[in-house]
């Protein structure tokens, strides 16, 4: 298999997050789309560790799924305050740093 | 065209679907289900690529976890279950930017590694087993390790504070 | 002591600079100390008189040679040599600075002279100063001035002399000054200093010629050289005559006589230390010192008539005149003293040296006397004042001890037999007859009979007739009186240091001896001529005491002057002071400063006045349009236009801050997607 078959598919992925994260007005959808990245440097890692035939890449996978869960963690318990305090998850709202 | 390719296009098409699932769904469970077909279609390509110590992590902690969790998020924050609108104003400049990263990254990937091959060999499944990983992560990677389990402490208790009703 | 003079003139000028630091805070705010250090100088002058004293009678050969008399003069072999003492202060090639002192006979007797009446007058001042305003600066001045008036004295060359001369003059100043806050006193200073300047224009022009003729300024050197005929005839004239100028000047001669009245504004103390005994006399003192420059210069010797003798001779007979119709008892003094110094400096024109020396020193015993009677007088018998017609008048009851020695100091000056004054300027009279000078000689007896006639007026005004003043006249107390007896005392015996027909000459041997002089005439006793002084000036006595006295049958006299227009023309013109100060005030003086005064002013006006006004001008319109152009429009509009931009684009900028985290992250993606770019195709 070629690699970049792998690392196309990581950076459709990679992308799809991107939209996901500019265009989506949920805090939830906004964290669902980080995760969509986060899977996508996944992919791309473990491709890496098998070309080059390195496991270090796929600890490094381990290592990034273990900080995705703590991030989504506390991604959630914010999404929920703001939910509370805005009485909306809308994030089009939260614009207090308005210049 | 072996087994190991055709595994990964099935994989690929279903998992550049569900990809795409989440950031235009219009119902929020929705997404949330696309990116669970996005999650298994990711641990299955790990498993083609011989990472099975990753492949089964990536079942248990992200599917098991993380999107049971994104579904209590979404119950908690009484997310309207029907379908609206979720997209936010900046749509097409989102849509702009991303095409032209993805664009990007393209043509730098085919111009950098586009005669590059994964040869998949006995020896990388023997390296991959849980055993090697285990050394490595104590033996060379121990310090991150440490570090990581620092931080999962610090979000455990940032999240409950966070959360805290008061 | 000899060779260590030079500390008499120091204690006095250590004193001035103690009195002023810390006089106030002595007990007697300072006098104690000035009485102190005058006293000391006294007690060493005297210690150095009886040392020069035993070495002039130690010298051998004084009964030697010549017709012309006794002690040897130091240019002939074996004289007495006068005490040197100097260093060099600083010299190049040409010019040598010298220190130093030059004792003689001459340096002696003033040294004397000036310290004990000095002390007299400090001693005076204790009492007639108490609770003066400026008591301790008063007492430091005279400190001061008797240091001057003692370098001046010991002084061995001609610099340090003119130091002394105007250090006198400085002190002189101040002193007359001394109550400088009444306009009359300030003047009065004022006028004494520049008159006095005024002649010592041409001291200092004659020093610096005998300087060049001589080549040093020591005066030991010059009087050789002028002797030996080292200096030419012509350059002896020059010097002589702007010396005798400097005389003029600070002795009170005519033409420069008229700020001695006007100093009498100063305390009396002053007036008898400073413008009687000692200031006054440092004219006769410099031509007594420069002798042979004046006897060759003027050609003394020759007989006939010379500039010295001749400016003498009119001041004895102007002084005399006008002393008849002042009312002020200080001013009748100061004229007697111009007159008086009139006959010494004729003396020194008609070659009779030790006559000059001779009457100088008694002189400063009576007329000190007479001042410091003056003083006493006001102090305690007219509340303060001189006015004789207006508060004084039979005084002699009240005042005994004043009025005896004031009467004695009177017969002195009068030149009656025995006392100091008769001694001494018989001697002037007889050297003016003898030497070819005749006409001098009637001179001087005029000068005598006046001198008599107006004492007598003064006397009478003063001590005689009613009491026309007020309050209560009595003696004074003792501080003021001893000071008047010890100098009367000194007033009757002093001339016997030379009473020549008793056979006596010690003034002369004394103190002719080591002064550089040319050969002298002393002429002998001459006894007709002496009985004819003595009548003349008992003549005078009597007609004064019968116009005077016996006012009342005067008759045809009384009222004369009020009565006769040309003698009232005449009275006036001798109160105007012979028209001599509007003379020199408004004609000269106002002549000359009139259009330099006009003419400064146009200047001021209109030429540095107008360059600051146009400066001014120049800068206030720069002013203005520094401000008009500058601040308000560029600088204004520079900062104003940087705050309105800043203003707009922040304007602008604010809405990049939208608040909105997911614009934020658009624009980072976009960005990252555009560098990558940029950076793959660069590389």
């Amino acid at each position: 298999m070629a690699l970049n078959q792998y690392l196309i598919l990581s950076a459709f992925l990679f992308c799809c997050g991107v939209y996901g994260v500019l265009a989506r007005r949920n805090g939830v959808l906004v964290l669902l789309s980080v995760e969509l990245m986060l899977n996508a440097v996944n992919i791309n890692l473990v491709a890496f560790a098998a070309f080059t035939r390195n496991i270090s890449g796929q600890v490094f996978a381990l290592f990034v799924i273990t900080i995705a869960a703590a991030e989504v963690g506390v991604g959630l318990a914010i999404v929920l305050l703001i939910y509370r305090n805005m009485r909306s998850p809308d994030l089009d709202r939260v614009d207090q740093l308005k210049g | 065209m072996t087994a190991q390719n055709v595994a990964f296009w099935v994989l690929a098409i279903a998992m550049g679907a569900g990809a795409v699932g989440v950031v235009r769904s219009r119902n929020i469970v929705h997404a949330a289900l696309f990116l669970i077909v996005v999650l298994v279609g990711a641990a299955a390509q790990y498993i083609v690529l011989l990472a099975e110590f990753v492949g089964i992590t990536q079942f248990f902690i992200y599917i098991g976890a993380i999107a049971v969790l994104f579904l209590f998020g979404i119950m908690l924050t009484r997310a309207p279950m029907s379908a609206g609108d979720f997209d936010n104003d900046q749509r097409w400049p989102a849509a702009i930017v991303s095409v032209f990263l993805l664009g990007v990254l393209i043509a730098l990937l085919v111009n950098a590694f586009g005669h590059d091959d994964i040869k998949l060999s006995d020896e990388l499944l023997r390296a991959s087993r849980t055993g090697p990983v285990a050394d490595s992560i104590f033996r060379s990677f121990v310090v991150p390790f440490e570090v990581v389990s620092m931080l999962l402490l610090a979000a455990l208790v940032g999240a409950v504070v966070i959360a805290r009703r008061d | 002591m000899l060779r260590n003079a030079w500390i008499i003139p120091l204690l006095p000028a250590l004193g001035f600079v103690a009195v002023l630091l810390f006089g106030k805070r002595l007990p007697r705010k300072g006098a104690e100390l000035a009485v102190a250090t005058v006293g000391a100088s006294f007690v060493l002058s005297c210690i150095t008189a009886v040392q020069w004293i035993q070495r002039v009678d130690d010298q051998p050969g004084k009964e030697a040679v010549g017709g012309f008399g006794r002690a040897l003069l130091p240019t002939q072999e074996g004289g007495v040599t006068a005490v040197e003492r100097g260093f060099t202060w600083w010299q190049n090639a040409n010019v040598r600075f010298d220190v130093g002192i030059h004792i003689d006979g001459l340096a002696v007797m003033m040294l004397f002279m000036v310290t004990l009446v000095s002390f007299l007058v400090h001693v005076y001042s204790t009492r007639y100063m108490h609770g003066d305003r400026r008591y301790t600066h008063y007492f430091a001045l005279l400190n001061l001035f008797t240091a001057s008036m003692l370098l001046l004295v010991v002084a061995d060359n001609t610099l340090m002399l003119l130091v002394a001369w105007e250090l006198v003059g400085v002190c002189s100043f101040v002193l007359i000054g001394h109550w400088w806050e009444e306009k009359p006193n300030s003047d009065a200073a004022v006028k004494a200093f520049l008159t006095t300047r005024t002649g010592d224009v041409g001291l200092m022009i004659g020093v610096i010629v005998l300087f060049f003729a001589a080549g040093t300024f020591n005066i030991a050197v010059i009087n050789a050289k002028a002797l030996d005929g080292g200096i030419g005839h012509t350059l002896l004239v020059v010097s002589a005559a702007c010396l005798l100028i400097g005389i003029i000047g600070k002795s009170g001669q005519f033409p420069l006589h008229t700020w001695l009245p006007d100093a009498m504004a100063g305390p009396t103390p002053v007036s008898a230390l400073i413008h009687a005994a000692t200031m006054v006399v440092a004219g006769v003192y410099l031509g007594a010192r420069l002798y042979p420059v004046f006897f060759r210069g003027f050609s003394i010797g020759d007989g006939g008539l010379n500039a010295m003798a001749l400016v003498g001779g009119i001041t004895i007979i102007i002084g005399a005149v006008l002393a008849f119709v002042q009312r002020d008892i200080k001013k009748v003094l100061a004229y007697s003293t111009i007159s008086q110094l009139g006959y010494m400096v004729m003396a020194l024109g008609v070659g009779a040296w030790v006559a000059a020396i001779f009457h100088l020193f008694t002189h400063a015993f009576f007329k000190s006397l007479l001042f410091l009677g003056a003083g006493s007088v006001s102090e305690s018998g007219s509340h303060h004042s001189f006015d004789m017609k207006g508060d004084m008048g039979g005084l002699r009851k009240y005042m005994p001890i004043t009025f005896v020695t004031f009467v004695i100091g009177s017969l002195a000056l009068a030149g009656i037999f025995p006392l100091a004054g008769f001694w001494s300027k018989d001697e002037i009279l007889v050297t003016a007859g003898q030497t070819g000078y005749d006409a001098f000689l009637y001179v001087g007896l005029i000068g005598a009979f006046l001198t008599a006639a107006y004492m007598t007026r003064c006397v009478y005004l003063t001590f005689f007739g009613e009491f026309r003043g007020h309050g209560e006249p009595h003696e004074s107390p003792p501080t003021l009186t001893i000071p008047l007896i010890v100098l009367a005392a000194a007033s009757v015996g002093a001339g016997f240091l030379n009473a020549q027909p008793l056979g006596i000459e010690k003034f002369r041997d004394w103190f002719e001896a080591g002064v550089s002089l040319p050969a002298l005439q002393h002429p002998d006793f001459d006894t007709v001529k002496a009985v004819i002084s003595v009548t003349i000036a008992v003549v005078g006595i009597g007609i004064a005491a019968y116009l005077w006295f016996q006012r009342e049958e005067l008759g045809p006299f009384r009222n004369f002057t009020q009565r006769n227009a040309a003698a009232r023309a005449g009275y006036r013109f001798l109160e105007n002071k012979y028209y001599l100060d509007d003379l020199y005030e408004n004609v000269i003086v106002g002549g000359i400063k009139g259009p330099v005064a006009r003419a400064s002013y146009w200047v001021n006006q209109h030429v540095i006045d107008g360059v600051v006004n146009a400066i001014g001008r120049g800068t206030a319109i720069a002013a203005r349009e520094t401000y008009d152009v500058i601040d308000q429009k560029v600088v204004d509009g520079a900062v104003n236009g940087l705050a309105e931009t800043t203003g707009e684009t922040g304007g602008l900028l604010r809405y990049v801050q939208s608040g909105r985290v997911q614009r934020y992250a658009l624009t980072l993606f976009a960005a990252v997607g555009a560098l990558s770019l940029a950076l793959w195709l660069v590389y």
